[in-house]
């Protein structure tokens, strides 16, 4: 994994244009990407990921592929400046060059501005993001669970919620075939 | 093959014998006698005779275990062989209820109402591990038996089991139709009724303490519960 400072620098970087388009909003020098293989993560602060995300699109960025979300609760390793990693992975249809924003949020109420203007893609994905992680979309048109039934009070992939549940499974009326 | 009748005095009188020697009947002494080609039983045991030879299952096929039971609808193993062909995709017209495969707590609520809707005399099959036990998916999102919430008559073993296991416990469900419907039919099984106590007793408990029983096994494979295995409090419960 080798990282890559200013776009200058790069000259050969197929990417430069795009880092100078995050580059453009964030300011020179707080962009710090990281490459793994062909792929280029860039992490942006929360406070300021619909401005880049508008930016991005702006530049040709047109598909968002994915929306996914992560729980760093109890993650061996460094330490992380948030708990949830919410990823957003783009695709330029024209040039076919895919870039991954990562925003950090936190306990308590997690919240960032929903993609749902920029791509009506993110409907389902924020909906599902805010149905395991209880990460809140502001500006969603709905966000309801997508996944778990309505009255499920917990968000099941956050790591400290147990794998078996907390007796959700358990708590159904029981028939008993003198009344069916 | 002379009998007298004479000291029964509930006996019927014997009909002549068409020839010496000829009789196919041998009754013995003192006892009921039967004219030929007839037979006497209960009318619960006919019933339940016409019950089941026409079975008209229910497929809640979830999973995999789905694709066994259409197997065993087809002409390879041919479940018509047990007059239980007429699957139907309405509870209505149905009186054996197969669950095939694992339930999430999200379609809990979709199977009780369909066992609710099934008109009574009525039946059910709990089809390999995931509907009888959960199987290996032990997670917070799938019902750990279908037992717990409807009554079950019969369980099938097996991930998924294999046609033949289908029709064994079909012809199982069928011996135990015989032995012990009864007319109404709305009893169910005599052995079930001991598991109806069970159930009654836990839907008495009080408000937490009837799921604690069955999570009390759940540290089994080393995994602790937050808050201990006993009393589920009553937000957890609701």
């Amino acid at each position: 994994m080798s990282t890559t400072g200013a776009p200058s620098s790069t000259e050969a970087d197929p990417q430069a244009a795009t880092l100078a388009v995050i580059a453009g909003v964030l300011g020179e020098g707080n962009v710090n990407p990281s490459r793994f293989g062909d792929n280029l993560r860039v992490f942006v602060p929360a406070g300021r990921l619909f401005e880049v995300l508008s930016a991005l699109k702006a530049s040709g960025f047109d598909w968002l592929i994915e929306l996914g979300g992560t729980d760093y609760l109890g993650y061996p390793g460094p330490a992380r400046a948030s708990r949830f990693e919410v990823h957003y992975v783009l695709k330029n249809s024209a040039t076919r060059e895919r870039i991954i924003l990562k925003a950090g949020v936190d306990d308590p109420d997690p919240s960032l501005p929903s993609a749902y203007p920029l791509w009506p893609g993110a409907d389902w994905m924020e909906r599902e993001v805010f149905d395991m992680y209880g990460i809140r979309f502001e500006g969603h048109p709905d966000l309801r669970r997508i996944l778990m039934p309505e009255g499920f009070a917990a968000f099941p992939l956050r790591k400290d919620y147990p794998l078996r549940g907390r007796g959700e499974r358990h708590n159904f009326p029981r028939l008993t075939r003198g009344e069916t | 093959m002379a009998v007298g009748v004479g000291s029964d005095p509930t006996a019927v009188p014997r009909r002549p014998a068409p020839g010496v020697g000829t009789s196919l009947s041998v009754e013995p002494a003192g006892k009921l006698e039967m004219p030929e080609n007839t037979l006497i039983t209960t009318i619960d045991a006919v019933v339940n005779y016409c019950r089941k030879y026409s079975l008209w299952p229910m497929p809640f096929a979830t999973a995999c275990c789905g694709i066994e039971l259409m197997a065993v609808g087809a002409s390879r193993f041919d479940i018509a062989r047990f007059g239980a062909e007429v699957m139907r995709f309405s509870p209505r017209q149905c009186d054996l209820l197969i669950v095939a495969g694992r339930v999430t707590m999200k379609m809990l609520p979709v199977l009780q109402r369909i066992w609710m809707q099934m008109p009574e005399p009525k039946w059910s099959i709990s089809m390999g591990a995931c509907a009888s036990t959960g199987g290996v998916f032990d997670t917070y999102a799938v019902v750990q038996g279908v037992d717990r919430f409807i009554p079950i008559d019969a369980y099938i073993p097996g991930c998924p089991p294999r046609p033949e296991q289908i029709l064994r416990s079909l012809m199982d469900m069928q011996e135990k139709i015989q032995k012990g419907g009864t007319l109404n039919g709305r009893n169910g099984l005599p052995e079930l009724l001991e598991r109806e106590r069970f159930i009654d007793e836990k839907r008495r408990a009080p408000i937490g303490y009837a799921t604690s029983l069955e999570r009390g096994d759940e540290d089994r494979f080393g995994y602790r519960i937050p808050g201990g295995p006993g009393q589920l409090g009553p937000e957890e419960s609701r």
